[in-house]
C-alpha cells in the first residue's frame, strides 16, 4: 500500500513540457531518490509535490487524500532546501520552532519539541545562535530539525548536500538516512549526484528529459540499468562498437578480437557493446589493450587505455601490492565476465 | 590636483555651511548687544510651535506605517511574482517626484470637495486622512526604493516557499519573515518619509491642517529672529534623521557582513 502516490503527473511552462505523465508509488517510511541531469524535471515533480508548482495533469495523494489542490502550507510537507533558507531573524531555536508556532502549539510543549529536535540533530547548545553564527554543515541540520519539528507527513529534501563541502557532505547524508530511519519519514530525495542517490535510498527514479527512465533499488538501477541513458548516467560506461558473428552462440568480434557473451544479440550487423570499469581485469589472455594513462582515485587505479582498432577504455584496478600499477605504454590482456556486457543496437 | 580637490571642497563647504553659520549666529541676536537664546526660548514656548510640531510629528508617522503597509507588501508580491511588472512600479513610484504635490493637492480638492461623491475635505479627520494619502504618495519614491534594495538582499522566494512548507499564510511570511528581515531598509524609507513630512508645506496649506511646514511660513512673515532659531530646529531634525539613515545603513552593512 502506497503512502505517497503521483499518478500520471505532467507539468508545462508555456509550450515547453518538463514532465510527462510521472507516476511513482512511494510506501510508508521510504527513501525514494530522484536522479538525474540538470533539466531533467526532477526538481519540478518535487515542488509539484511541495505545492510550489501547480500540475497541469495528474493527482498527488498523500496518505489516500488528494492533495494536488491543496495550498503548500496545507499539505503537511516538510522540506529542506539547498540554500538552507533558515529566517535570518531567528535563532537555530525560533527556526526549528516556527512551524509549531504558526500551527499554534503551546510555548511549553514548542520549547520541549525544539529541545528534542536540536538534541536528535547533534545540536543541543546551539540553540540561541543565529545563521550566520553556524558552519553550513550545521544551518542544514537546523533546517533539518526546522522540516521535521511540524512531524510532517512527508519530507522533501532539494539537493540539501550540494552546497557543502565534500567530507561533511558525506556524514551528513549518513545522519540523514540514519534519522529518516529512526522517524520512520516518507522521503523523497532530489539529487543530481549518484553516489548520494545510491548510498541513502530505497529506491532510486533516474529521470530523464521529464520521464522515469528506471525505478529500481540502487543494485538494480547499478546493475542492471534499463537503457543506455540510465546505463551511461548512473556509474562509468565504456562504449564499444563490435561486429555480430553469430547470434545464436553469442559470439561477436571486438576490434578483432572474438568474444561469447551472455547477452541476446541481433542477427547480425554492429552492435554497441557497454560494459562498467570494474567488469574488467588484467588476465593471461583476453582483450589486448594498450596503457595510456593511470589515475590514482585512493583504493582504486582508473586505467584509461586504448584497443588496437583505437577505441578508447577504461577500466578499475584496487590499489594493491600485489598488483602493481601499469605503465604507460604497456600492453595488457583483460578478462570480461561474458553477462557483464550490455548490448545496444549501434 | 589634490590641491584642486581640497579647493573644491572648501569651496562648496563654505557655500553651503556659510549660510548655516550667518542664520545661527543672527538666530542668536535677539537680545541686543549680546549673544542669547531668546529666538528658540520663544520658537520653543510657543504654544502654536508645540501643536504643529506634535501634528506633523503624528502625521509623519502615521504617513510611516501606511506608507510600510501599502509598499512592503507590494515591493515584495512584485518581486516574487510579478517581476515583469518591475519597470513598472519603479516609473510609477517615480511619478511622485515628477508630479508637482500642488497637482496632487488641486487634484485631492477636486474629486474629495464637499460636493464630491466622497466627501473628504468636509471634515477635519477627513482632511487629515487626504493629506496623509498626500504625504504617502509624496514619499513613495523613497520608501519603495529603500524596501526594495533591502528584498534584493534577501531570497525571499526560498524564505516564502520555506516559510509555506511549515504551514504559514501570507500575512504570517510578510509579519514574521519579510519585515523582520528588512527593519535597516524600512528605516532607512521611513527616515527620509520623517525628513520630508515634518516641514512640508504645499498640502498642509492647501488642505488648511494646521501643520509645521505653514507655522514656519507665518513666523518668516511676521517675526524678526524666530525664524532663523526655526530654521535652525528644522535642520536639526532634518540631520538628525539623515544621521539615523546613516546609521542604519552603517548597521545593516554591518549585519550583512556578519551574516557572510
Amino acid at each position: 500500500m502506497s503512502f505517497l502516490t503521483l499518478e500520471n503527473l505532467k507539468k508545462s511552462f508555456g509550450q515547453t513540457q518538463v514532465v510527462h505523465d510521472f507516476s511513482l508509488a512511494v510506501g510508508k517510511g521510504e527513501f525514494v531518490s530522484l536522479l538525474g541531469p540538470s533539466g531533467c524535471g526532477k526538481t519540478t515533480v518535487l515542488r509539484m509535490i511541495a505545492g510550489f508548482e501547480t500540475t497541469s495533469a495528474g493527482r498527488i495523494r498523500i496518505d489516500g487524500q488528494d492533495v494536488t489542490a491543496l495550498p503548500p502550507a496545507r499539505r503537511q510537507i516538510g522540506m529542506v532546501f539547498q540554500a538552507y533558507a533558515l529566517f535570518p531573524n531567528l535563532t537555530a531555536a525560533g527556526n526549528v520552532g516556527f512551524g509549531l508556532r504558526v500551527a499554534g502549539v503551546p510555548r511549553r510543549e514548542r520549547a520541549a519539541r525544539v529541545a528534542e529536535m536540536l538534541a536528535l540533530i547533534g545540536l543541543p547548545d546551539l540553540g540561541d545562535r543565529y545563521p550566520f553564527q553556524l558552519s553550513g554543515g550545521q544551518q542544514q541540520r537546523v533546517a533539518l530539525a526546522r522540516a521535521l519539528a511540524p512531524r510532517p507527513r512527508v519530507l522533501l529534501l532539494d539537493e540539501p548536500l550540494s552546497a557543502l563541502d565534500a567530507k561533511i557532505r558525506v556524514s551528513l547524508r549518513a545522519e540523514i538516512r540514519e534519522l529518516q530511519r529512526t522517524l520512520g519519514i516518507t522521503t523523497i530525495f532530489v539529487t543530481h549526484d549518484q553516489e548520494e542517490a545510491l548510498s541513502m535510498s530505497d529506491r532510486v527514479v533516474v529521470m530523464h528529459q521529464g520521464r522515469a527512465a528506471q525505478v529500481g533499488t540502487p543494485a538494480e538501477i547499478y546493475d542492471s540499468p534499463a537503457n543506455a541513458f540510465v546505463a551511461g548516467f548512473v556509474g562509468q560506461l565504456n562504449r564499444l562498437p563490435a561486429r555480430v558473428v553469430d547470434a545464436g552462440t553469442g559470439r561477436v568480434e571486438l576490434a578483432g578480437h572474438p568474444l561469447t557473451l551472455a547477452a541476446t544479440l541481433p542477427a547480425s550487423g554492429q552492435v554497441t557493446l557497454a560494459a562498467r570499469p570494474e567488469a574488467f581485469r588484467p588476465a593471461p589472455a583476453g582483450l589486448p589493450v594498450e596503457v595510456e594513462t593511470v589515475e590514482f582515485l585512493g583504493a582504486l587505479r582508473r586505467v584509461h587505455a586504448r584497443l588496437p582498432d583505437g577505441s578508447a577504455l577504461v577500466f578499475d584496478m584496487f590499489n594493491s601490492p600485489d598488483a602493481p600499477a601499469p605503465r604507460m605504454g604497456e600492453r595488457l590482456t583483460l578478462a570480461v565476465d561474458p553477462s557483464a556486457w550490455i548490448v545496444e543496437a549501434a | 590636483m589634490r590641491l584642486w580637490s581640497w579647493l573644491g571642497f572648501a569651496l562648496g563647504a563654505v557655500f553651503m555651511v556659510l549660510p548655516l553659520v550667518g542664520m545661527f549666529e543672527f538666530s542668536l541676536r535677539a537680545r541686543r548687544g549680546e549673544y542669547s537664546l531668546d529666538a528658540y526660548r520663544s520658537v520653543l514656548g510657543d504654544p502654536q510651535f508645540q501643536a504643529t510640531f506634535a501634528y506633523s510629528v503624528v502625521v509623519a508617522i502615521v504617513t510611516i506605517i501606511a506608507g510600510v503597509l501599502l509598499v512592503v507588501p507590494t515591493a515584495y508580491w512584485v518581486r516574487l511574482r510579478l517581476s515583469r511588472l518591475r519597470p513598472v512600479m519603479e516609473f510609477v513610484t517615480l511619478l511622485p517626484l515628477v508630479i508637482p504635490p500642488i497637482v496632487i493637492a488641486f487634484g485631492y480638492l477636486r474629486q474629495f470637495n464637499t460636493s464630491s461623491f466622497l466627501p473628504l475635505t468636509g471634515s477635519a479627520r477627513g482632511t487629515d486622512f487626504l493629506l496623509v494619502m498626500g504625504y504617502v504618495t509624496l514619499s513613495l519614491p523613497y520608501m519603495y526604493r529603500a524596501v526594495d534594495t533591502g528584498l534584493r538582499t534577501l531570497d525571499v522566494a526560498t524564505l516564502t516557499e520555506a516559510s509555506q512548507s511549515l504551514g504559514a499564510s501570507w500575512v504570517t511570511i510578510l509579519s514574521r519573515v519579510i519585515l523582520p528581515n528588512l527593519w535597516p531598509a524600512v528605516l532607512s524609507g521611513a527616515f527620509l518619509s520623517f525628513a520630508i513630512v515634518i516641514g512640508e508645506y504645499v498640502f498642509a496649506a492647501l488642505l488648511d491642517r494646521p501643520a509645521f511646514g505653514p507655522y514656519m511660513v507665518w513666523v518668516g512673515g511676521n517675526r524678526a529672529y524666530e525664524p532663523a532659531a526655526l530654521a535652525v530646529i528644522a535642520f536639526g531634525v532634518t540631520w538628525a534623521c539623515m544621521g539615523l539613515l546613516t546609521l542604519t545603513g552603517r548597521l545593516a552593512a554591518h549585519h550583512r557582513a556578519a551574516r557572510r
